[in-house]
């Protein structure tokens, strides 16, 4: 059981506030991801909620118990670190023993657990080396192992994967989201990389300088941004923003159009511009788009086979259905 | 030709690198294989080099003038000694600057160290009159505490270099995984120290071992260390060079045996932040 309520939680430096009262529900189950750009106090709200740091103000409730002033040790939470965090003198057996140990499970009982961990995460035949001789995939797995032999709470992941390669990212990504399945365990995952929030979370949480600016599901978030900033931070490549004439045009001060809701033509469409750079990936073409009087560059995704090159004119159209409009506040207009 | 190059590289590095290293033995090669010449072929002009009748005899001279085991047990007791006392001040003090930085952390370790640049001689006078004004003069006791002073910042900077590499999330690691204070600093802190703290002891018991500054001028016969059997062999007439290369090489074999023992601790200890 894993339900994390932060009720009117703060989180001070000295001076400097950087969590400003806040209230989070989590449900018991969830896979809740933390996403938004680096100093928004996704991981300064992760330690809080581990007891790594302690609030300035508020309360954090894990299962209806109140844990504010419960230490790190005792909250029943586990966590997963960006450098993996394994104790470099223990072997990988001993590393993923130790919170068994530290609960003083018996002997028999903890070679029990460590053997099905590492079965799971294809450990098995590493148990006996020492995480200096490990790559990072594999350390990353032990430090995963070390989190679920002891069946906790909740997962606290702190951008876990950003040490490794792209590939064995997108790997790992696969098994967090598998295991998640299986363990049906709470997840709290931080990561700047909304790739990941968006493939991973049941639920996110999207953060600027401490503020929640919109909590909801990877779809809600990118159908519906609520305000400017998640419009731009949720999808990949970013939303075209578009001020001025052609947004007045929609009652709005703002419009915004995903590259993937404009069509391109060589012959006739409402926009035009100049072809600057062109991204063949084989499956998807992207055109970034300059002269066309409406932003410095207008991002257009295209079929794998149109072949627009640079410093060709084309013309674009915007899906009607999918314009997103904004006001002066940068608040979405219903 | 890429691989030729390299390997002639190799050459040139591999040469250079014994050249270094038999300059930097030769001394003390030199100090050894005197102690086995007569005094006669000490002086030699040119210098006999390894062809010459060894004897034993210059060991038997300076075992039968002096008392070896006296100045080695005083050596032990003020190079461990010392090297003890300073630990038990350097590592609450390194620690808590590695763990607990303030604003000042950075300025202190650098006054610290500004203290070694300052000349020994300079303070000879006060720590001489201190040392007769307690009664320390020639004591064991006093040199220990000198020489703890005299190597203080060195232990402090290496332990707090060894423990600023410790890192913080293994700590906070050990603390999600239900560590309390008594389990993270028994399982978790004090094993990744203790290569640290190993090298810094051994470091520090070479140096007091070596200092020759104090040991000489703060003691005449009761509390001298080997420095001082040492010293006794030069004399301004008369032939003493293979008589003084012989207790050197008696003064320095018990300090050779345990660096050569322990050399792997120390290259790393030397080195340490430099490599990694």
């Amino acid at each position: 059981m894993g339900r994390i309520v932060l009720d009117q939680v703060t989180k001070s430096f000295g001076d400097v506030t950087v969590i400003p009262p806040l209230d989070l529900t989590i449900e018991d189950g969830e896979f809740a991801v933390f996403v938004g750009p680096s100093g928004c106090g996704k991981s300064t709200l992760l330690r809080l909620i581990a007891g790594l740091e302690d609030v300035t103000s508020g309360a954090i409730r894990i299962d209806g118990q109140d844990a504010t002033d419960i230490v790190p040790a005792k909250r029943g939470l586990a966590m997963v670190f960006q450098s993996y965090a394994l104790y470099p003198h223990m072997s990988v057996r001993k590393n993923i023993a130790f919170p068994l140990r530290m609960a003083g499970m018996d002997r028999a009982e903890q070679d029990r657990r460590v053997d099905l961990a590492a079965s799971v995460l294809n450990l098995t035949d590493y148990l006996e080396r020492r995480p200096g001789q490990l790559s990072g995939g594999q350390r990353q797995r032990v430090a995963i192992g070390r989190a679920i032999v002891r069946e906790p709470a909740a997962f606290l992941f702190d951008e876990p994967l950003s040490n490794l390669d792209a590939a064995l990212r997108m790997g790992m990504r696969l098994e967090i989201s598998e295991l998640h399945k299986r363990l049906e365990t709470t997840m709290i995952y931080v990561t700047h990389d909304q790739v990941e929030a968006m493939t991973m979370a049941d639920k996110i949480v999207v953060l600027r300088a401490g503020h929640i600016e919109q909590v909801g599901s990877p779809l809600d978030l990118y159908r519906a941004p609520r305000n400017l900033f998640v419009a731009g931070f949720i999808g990949s490549p970013k939303m075209n923003l578009i001020a001025g004439a052609e947004a007045a045009k929609h009652d709005a001060h703002t419009i915004g159009v995903r590259p993937e809701h404009i069509t391109v033509s060589a012959t006739d469409g409402e926009w035009s511009g100049v072809v600057a750079v062109s991204e063949h990936l084989g499956s998807d073409t992207f055109f970034h788009v300059h002269d066309t009087g409406l932003a410095d560059t207008i991002t257009v995704r295209a079929d794998g086979e149109v072949g627009f090159r640079h410093g060709d004119r084309i013309h674009m159209t915007p899906r009607a259905d999918v314009i997103h409009r904004f006001d002066e506040q940068g608040l979405r207009i219903a | 030709m890429a691989r030729a190059a390299t390997t002639q590289r190799k050459i040139i590095n591999t040469a250079f690198a014994w050249m270094v290293g038999l300059l930097i033995f030769f001394p003390i090669m030199w100090t050894i294989l005197t102690s086995f010449k007569t005094e006669a072929t000490a002086i030699a002009d040119p210098p006999v080099w390894f062809f010459f009748d060894w004897t034993l005899d210059n060991y038997r001279v300076v075992q039968e003038r002096s008392d070896y085991s006296r100045f080695l047990w005083n050596s032990i007791i003020i190079a461990g000694g010392s090297t003890f006392l300073g630990m038990l001040i350097a590592i609450p003090a390194a620690w808590s600057m590695a763990f607990v930085p303030s604003k000042r952390t950075k300025d202190i370790l650098l006054w610290m160290l500004s203290t070694k640049m300052l000349p020994a001689v300079g303070v000879l006078y006060p720590i001489y009159l201190i040392f007769i004004k307690f009664g320390l003069l020639d004591t064991r006791i006093g040199l220990t505490i000198v020489l703890m002073f005299i190597n203080l910042p060195i232990m402090v900077w290496m332990l707090y270099t060894y423990f600023k590499e410790i890192p913080g999330e293994i700590l906070e690691a050990a603390r999600m995984d239900g560590a309390g204070l008594r389990e993270e600093i028994l399982y978790v802190l004090t094993p990744m120290a203790i290569p640290g703290i190993a090298s810094t002891v051994l470091l520090n018991v070479i140096l007091a071992w070596n200092e020759a500054f104090w040991t000489l001028n703060l003691t005449a016969a009761k509390a001298a260390p080997l420095t001082a059997f040492i010293a006794s062999y030069s004399s301004p007439e008369g032939l003493f060079y293979a008589k003084l290369s012989a207790a050197s090489t008696m003064a320095i074999a018990p300090i050779l045996i345990l660096g050569w023992f322990s050399q792997k601790q120390l290259v790393r200890g030397l080195t340490f932040g430099a490599v990694k």
